[in-house]
């Protein structure tokens, strides 16, 4: 009895065998045999029911005149059949600024941060001294490990009217250090992005170290053998080594373009540089959040949902294409 | 590996000096807060370059303030009452989920596997979420917390993908020796997933330790705050200044420095003493979160 029970299950079913029971009976079989794992995912699809999809119901909100009395159901539709808040949007000031500051950031960020971790991991991989190396990776790591919030109280003490970078680029002539560096429009994209070099360049670097250590060492000594020194030898094979790496890690990174957190942009912003600062995502926080416009503040974060889906469909087209390797 | 041209003999040697400057980088911010969370504030504004030991007098007022204060004590508790009842919850459900999905044989595993990956590419955005916690009466509740972001989906795929590294042939034995799917997880599973279930406990740990958000729209009363938005309220909208007068110097702006320096030491040590030895499993968990799911 229990042999033949566990035939059934090492072997799928033939395709043509299949037909024969109807589908409603084959999964009465299977939630009976397994009706123990069934019982496991209840408070799981519970979970994502009640979490993840019921929110997207919510989205309607997007397209109504929402008032909490009335609920998401019961609120009437906006304007112009539904997309009144898109339109107020598009029509607005914000609209460009919040989408040029979003692009600008965005672009800034992926042309400091993305090559530092490539350049970091060639170095390190070239210092033969274990030790060295491991506390080089430690010492770079730990930024990863602060807190956003406490990293960004760091970088307020330090652009401060009295902090340190702001005494430093007083001492070079480049602002009076009368002000924080947070309340001049033209440092903020520089804070951010530098800030965030400092975050992640470690952390990210760890991928292409063990990508490093994947390259096959007999490439390296054929390349010797034709007389490549050290140099030539990083760069023509360990770089063709990362290239996969690099490739799919781009595409990941550009799928995410439109797509920067509020969390770092509204611990770091103010009223004063909101002109270069405010982004998408805390344009949408203090619309819906702040000042309560919650219809509007959904059908903008709508708004960025769908830009951002098609860029990671785009990216993963493109990723298909080039390196044969999708996101799914 | 003798071969060494003049060329790269000088690249070693600017490599080495670098590499040290960029270790140094990644320190040095912090050092200078450690630094300056022991100096004389009225000397630390009026001093300006590099600094390498605390400027004199050598002072622990920052640290008596932030020990006096109640809402950073109420923070700590409520940040490890939160990641304690949090991180049984959210590592039940991942490894309920993820065990599920990972078995071959399940008719419903692919319904089941689109229903869950869907929600990465999907979400209700901020407002709808709002709104959600709001109708289920979790707010200024300790609970909004730790139940709305249970499941991390993207941790739930790299438990998965262990869980399907596990030879099939170990799990089908248990069955015929006539194991549940409760036993077949729980007896033969799990022990060979350890490595990963410890990377799971320091992701969704570091993610709800440093989390501030929720908290910030969720909560309203400030005996509830966990620590993070104790600290934003104080560092950064320079909220609470009962802090301050405890010293007795509630708009001296030095005496606000000083605490901010020694604020942001009392919340990182404990991190900055504990992730050198965790170092091993965050590179692990690197790798596995790059296998694809």
């Amino acid at each position: 009895m229990r042999k033949t029970d566990n035939a059934r299950h090492a072997k799928l079913p033939a395709p043509g065998k299949q037909s024969k029971q109807s589908f409603g009976i084959r999964l009465g079989k299977d939630l009976k045999r397994n009706y123990g794992a069934y019982l496991l995912f209840l408070p799981v699809a519970l979970y994502y029911i009640l979490f993840a999809y019921k929110p997207m119901y919510g989205i309607l909100v997007a397209f109504k005149d929402f008032t909490p009395a009335k609920g998401v159901w019961e609120s009437p539709w906006t304007s112009s059949y539904g997309f009144g808040h898109f339109i107020s949007f598009f029509k607005s000031f914000y609209f460009g600024r919040v989408l040029k500051n979003t692009l600008v950031i965005s672009f800034s960020t992926l042309l400091v941060t993305f090559p530092a971790p490539i350049m970091l991991a060639l170095l390190l991989n070239e210092v033969r001294s274990t030790k060295f190396k491991r506390t080089v990776q430690t010492l770079s790591y730990m930024p990863h490990f602060i807190s956003l919030v406490v990293i960004c109280s760091m970088l307020r003490l330090f652009v401060a009217d009295s902090g340190i970078v702001t005494g430093f680029l007083e001492k070079l002539g480049i602002v009076d250090g009368t002000y924080s560096l947070l309340s001049m429009e033209n440092f903020f994209v520089p804070i951010y992005v530098f800030s965030g070099l400092w975050q992640t360049v470690g952390w990210n670097a760890i991928i292409y170290m063990s990508a490093l250590s994947g390259i096959d060492q007999g490439l390296y000594e054929a390349a010797r053998i034709d007389g490549a020194g050290k140099l030539k030898q990083m760069w023509h094979v360990t770089l063709p080594g990362l290239m996969p790496t690099i490739i799919m890690l781009l595409i990941l990174r550009i799928g995410q373009i439109m797509s920067i957190g509020h969390e770092k942009i509204i611990l770091l912003y103010n009223e004063e540089i909101y002109s270069t600062a405010d982004v998408i995502s805390s344009f949408v926080y203090r619309k819906g959040l702040l000042e309560y416009n919650w219809g509007f503040s959904t059908a903008v974060g709508l708004f960025n949902s769908v830009i951002n889906f098609m860029l990671v469909l785009m990216a993963n087209q493109i990723s298909r294409k080039t390196i044969y390797m999708g996101l799914w | 590996m003798r071969y060494k041209s003049k060329g790269y003999t000088v690249f070693t040697v600017f490599n080495y000096i670098f590499l040290s400057l960029v270790g140094f980088a990644c320190l040095y911010p912090l050092y200078y807060v450690v630094i300056a969370s022991f100096s004389d504030p009225v000397k630390l504004i009026s001093h300006d370059g590099m600094l390498l030991l605390p400027l004199k007098e050598f002072t622990l007022d920052g640290y008596r303030m932030v020990f006096s204060n109640r809402l950073v004590m109420s923070g700590y508790r409520n940040t490890l009452i939160v990641l304690f009842v949090g991180l049984c919850f959210y590592m039940v459900l991942t490894v309920m989920g993820a065990y599920v999905i990972s078995l071959r044989k399940l008719m419903l595993r692919k319904p089941f596997t689109i229903l869950i990956i869907v929600t990465m590419y999907f979400n209700g955005g901020m407002i709808p979420t709002y709104l959600n916690v709001s109708d289920l009466g979790m707010i200024d509740s300790l609970w909004s917390l730790i139940i709305p972001g249970a499941i991390t989906t993207s941790n739930l795929l790299i438990m998965r993908s262990a869980f399907m590294a596990v030879p099939e042939s170990l799990s089908e034995a248990a069955e015929i020796d006539g194991a549940g799917h409760r036993q077949i997880l729980l007896q033969v599973m799990l022990p060979l997933v350890k490595a990963t279930l410890a990377v799971m406990v320091l992701y969704y740990g570091v993610a709800h330790w440093n989390a501030w958000f929720n908290a910030s729209i969720y909560l309203r009363s400030a005996n509830k705050f966990p620590l993070q938005l104790v600290l934003r309220n104080i560092l950064i909208e320079g909220l609470n200044n009962d802090m301050l007068t405890d010293v007795g110097s509630a708009d001296n702006p030095q005496a606000v420095q000083l605490l901010k320096y020694s604020l942001i030491v009392v919340s990182t040590l404990p991190i900055m003493c504990i992730y050198p030895l965790l170092q091993k499993f965050f590179e692990k968990g690197v790798m596995l979160g790059a296998v694809k799911g």
